[in-house]
C-alpha cells in the first residue's frame, strides 16, 4: 500500500517536474537541453543556445526547485499541525504561522531601504527567509503559550488564539503597507497574492538549509504523530515524549511555512487541503501522511505554477489565485464524495 | 540536431531590424510619437494611450509583475522599461541576456518629461525627432511657468484617486498628482501627508480644498464623481458650495508622457476659468 501510493506520487512528480521545464511562454522545450548545457560549458558558441540555458537552466530549473520546495513545504507543515493538534482545520494559514511569516517579510521589505537597513542589508538574500522564519517561529511559540494549560494544548483556545495572532499579525502588515508609499504598496500586495516568478539560484540557495533540516526532521516526527492520534495524554502512555514532538513540530513548521513565504510569498491552501487528500488516499497513518503530503504538495505546486505561467502569456498570474481557483473545487468535490479525510 | 531556435539570426540583423518592448505606459507614449510604433512588438498592460497600443501589440502584463519567460518570448532585442519595471529578479535575468535593457527615469517634473524623450530618442536613434519633441515639451511647460505667475492666488486642491467605502484616498506631497497640480498652479491642499492615503471625512473638511480633482477611469464612468460628492466631510468646504469638481482621465493627468503639459494646462484652464480666455490667443 505505501510502496504503490509513493510509487504514484514519485512517478506524478517527474512528470510534473518534466513539464514544468519543458513547458514556457517562450516554447524552449527539453530537446534544447543537450545544447543548453554545452553552451553552458562553453564547448559551443551559439547566441540561441545561450538563450535556451538561460530559460532551461537560469530560469525554468529553480523556479521549479522553488515551487516544489514551497509545496512539500507547506503541506508538510500542514500535516504537522493537523496532526499534532488533532484537528482537521489546523493549517498554518489559519492559526495564523503565515501571517507571522508574511509579517516579518512584509516588515523587510519595508525597511529594508530605511531604519533597519545596517541590519538588514549584510544579511542579503537570506534576509527574508530568515525573517520570515523567526517570524512563524515567534508566532507558533506564543500560541502554543497561550493554549497551553497546565502543560496540555487547549485546541479550541488554540484555534481561537490563533485567529486572533494572524489578524493581530493582518493588522500590523496593514499599518506596514499603509504607510508605505504606493509604488512599495503595489510591490506589497503583488507578493501577498504569492508568485513565484522571481525564482532564481540564489533564492534556491536560501531556502536550501531549510530544506535540509525538514528533511531530517520531519521523518522523525512519524511516529510520535501516529501516538498524537489517540489522544496527547495516550501518547504520552505509548512512550511518546510529547512535550519535544510538539515543540519539534512547532519549530519545523515554523522553517517550512517561513521559508515558503520567503521565496513565493502568501500562498493559501496548499497547507490545509494536501494533507486531507493525503489521508483520502491512503489513511490516517503518519508515515504515508508527512511524505505523501511533501511528494503531493510539490506536484500540486509545480502544476498550478506551469498554469500560472501560461494561462496569461506572455504575462504571468499570481500562483496562490490558480491554487485556489482550481484547487478549492476538486477539494470540494473529494470531501463531497469521499467524507472528511480521516476525521469523522 | 533537430531545429529548435525559432528566431536565431546574428546579432547584426537584430539591429537593423529592432522589435522593442515597451515597458511603462509614458515610454509608449514617447515611442509612439517618435514614429517608432511600427518596431513595437510588445507593450505592458499601463500602456493605455495611444489606445491602438494595448489592440495592435501584445500584452507582457503588468508592469510591476513580468514574467521573465514572458518577455524572452515575444523575442524583443531592445527593452525600454520605466524604472518601475519589476519584479527586480525578473529585472536583473532580463538584465543578464545579450537583449538591450534601457532603463528610463521616472522623473514627475517639467525638466523629467523632456529628459525622458531624449534618453528614449537616443535608444531607438531617433535624435532629431526627440529633440523636436523635447523643446515643444520644454516651450509647453516654459509658456505654463509664465501663465502660473499671472494667476494671482493659488487655489487649494485635493486629487481624489479613488473612493473606497465612503473614504477617499487622496494624492499627498511626492506623488505625481502632487506635481501635476503645481504644474497647473495649485496648492495641493493634501500636501502635508505623503503618498496616496486613504483619509477621514474630517480630515478631508480640514483640508478645506477649493476644488477637487478626481481620477476618472474609462470614459463612461460617472461614477467617481458622483462618490466624491456624497463624502460628508466634503460637504462645507468651498470645493462642493460651488460644485468645482473636475475629472480627468488618471493615465493623461498622471503618465508624464508627452502630453503632461496639455494635462497640466487642461487642468489649469479648468481650476481658473479666466485663463481659459486670456490664454486662448497665445495658442495657435
Amino acid at each position: 500500500m505505501r510502496g504503490t501510493i509513493f510509487a504514484a506520487l514519485g512517478v506524478l512528480l517527474l512528470c510534473a517536474i518534466t513539464l514544468s521545464l519543458a513547458i514556457g511562454p517562450t516554447g524552449i522545450s527539453l530537446q534544447a537541453l543537450p545544447r543548453a548545457i554545452s553552451a553552458s560549458l562553453g564547448w559551443v558558441d551559439d547566441p540561441a543556445a545561450a538563450r535556451d540555458r538561460l530559460v532551461l537552466i537560469d530560469l525554468r530549473l529553480p523556479r521549479t526547485l522553488l515551487a516544489g520546495f514551497v509545496g512539500a513545504a507547506l503541506a508538510v507543515s500542514g500535516a504537522m499541525m493537523q496532526g499534532m493538534f488533532r484537528n482537521p482545520l489546523a493549517d498554518p494559514g489559519l492559526i495564523g504561522v503565515s501571517s507571522g511569516a508574511a509579517l516579518a517579510a512584509v516588515a523587510t521589505i519595508a525597511f529594508s531601504h530605511g531604519v533597519a537597513a545596517n541590519f538588514i542589508q549584510p544579511l542579503g538574500i537570506y534576509a527574508l527567509p530568515i525573517a520570515a522564519f523567526t517570524g512563524g517561529l515567534i508566532t507558533t511559540l506564543t500560541l502554543v503559550a497561550i493554549s497551553s494549560r497546565r502543560g496540555h494544548l487547549a485546541i479550541g483556545t488554540l484555534l481561537l488564539a490563533g485567529i486572533a495572532l494572524g489578524a493581530l499579525a493582518g493588522a500590523i502588515t496593514g499599518f506596514i503597507s499603509y504607510s508605505s508609499d504606493d509604488r512599495e504598496l503595489r510591490d506589497l500586495t503583488l507578493w501577498m497574492m504569492g508568485s513565484l516568478s522571481g525564482a532564481s539560484w540564489p533564492k534556491v540557495g536560501a531556502i536550501l538549509p531549510f530544506a535540509v533540516v525538514l528533511a531530517i526532521f520531519v521523518p522523525r516526527l512519524m511516529r510520535e504523530l501516529n501516538g498524537f492520534l489517540l489522544g496527547e495524554v495516550e501518547a504520552m502512555h505509548l512512550g511518546v515524549d510529547t512535550e519535544k514532538t510538539k515543540k519539534l513540530a512547532v519549530v519545523m513548521t515554523a522553517a517550512g511555512v517561513g521559508a515558503a513565504v520567503a521565496v513565493a510569498g502568501v500562498i493559501g491552501f496548499v497547507g490545509l487541503v494536501v494533507p486531507h487528500v493525503m489521508r483520502l488516499i491512503g489513511g490516517p497513518d503518519h508515515r504515508i501522511v508527512l511524505p505523501g503530503s511533501a511528494l503531493l504538495g510539490a506536484v500540486l505546486v509545480i502544476f498550478a505554477d506551469i498554469v500560472a505561467r501560461m494561462a496569461v502569456s506572455p504575462a504571468e498570474m499570481p500562483v496562490g489565485i490558480v491554487l485556489a481557483a482550481i484547487g478549492a473545487p476538486v477539494f470540494l468535490h473529494l470531501v463531497l464524495r469521499r467524507g472528511m479525510g480521516g476525521w469523522e | 540536431m533537430p531545429a529548435l531556435a525559432d528566431d536565431a539570426q546574428p546579432k547584426a540583423a537584430q539591429d537593423a531590424n529592432p522589435r522593442i518592448l515597451s515597458l511603462g505606459g509614458d515610454v509608449t507614449e514617447i515611442l509612439y510619437d517618435l514614429g517608432q510604433a511600427d518596431k513595437v512588438v510588445a507593450v505592458d498592460s499601463t500602456s493605455q494611450f495611444p489606445a491602438q497600443a494595448l489592440k495592435d501589440k501584445k500584452n507582457v502584463g503588468y508592469l510591476r509583475a513580468l514574467s521573465a519567460e514572458g518577455v524572452l518570448s515575444i523575442n524583443p532585442n531592445v527593452i525600454v522599461a520605466s524604472e518601475q519595471a519589476g519584479p527586480p529578479e525578473v529585472v536583473k535575468a532580463l538584465k543578464s541576456t545579450n537583449i538591450r535593457y534601457v532603463e528610463i527615469d521616472d522623473n514627475p517634473s517639467a525638466d523629467g518629461v523632456p529628459a525622458k524623450v531624449r534618453s528614449i530618442g537616443d535608444v531607438v536613434g531617433a535624435r532629431d525627432a526627440a529633440e523636436a519633441l523635447a523643446t515643444k515639451i520644454q516651450t509647453e511647460f516654459d509658456a505654463l511657468a509664465s501663465d502660473r505667475k499671472t494667476l494671482g492666488k493659488h487655489k487649494r486642491v485635493l486629487f481624489v484617486l479613488s473612493v473606497q467605502n465612503g473614504r477617499a484616498v487622496v494624492g499627498g506631497g511626492g506623488t505625481s498628482a502632487d506635481a501635476i497640480l503645481q504644474l497647473a498652479g495649485a496648492d495641493n491642499a493634501a500636501a502635508k501627508i505623503s503618498g496616496f492615503k486613504p483619509v477621514s471625512d474630517e480630515q478631508l473638511a480640514e483640508f478645506a480644498p477649493d476644488a477637487l480633482v478626481i481620477m476618472r477611469r474609462g470614459e463612461a464612468s460617472r461614477h467617481g464623481a458622483e462618490q466624491a460628492r456624497s463624502l460628508a466631510g466634503l460637504s462645507g468646504t468651498p470645493a462642493s458650495k460651488e460644485e468645482n469638481l473636475i475629472e480627468m482621465d488618471g493615465l493623461y493627468l498622471l503618465g508624464f508622457g508627452p502630453r503632461a503639459p496639455a494635462a497640466a494646462r487642461d487642468l489649469m484652464q479648468k481650476l481658473y476659468p479666466q485663463m481659459a480666455n486670456a490664454t486662448q490667443s497665445s495658442k495657435p
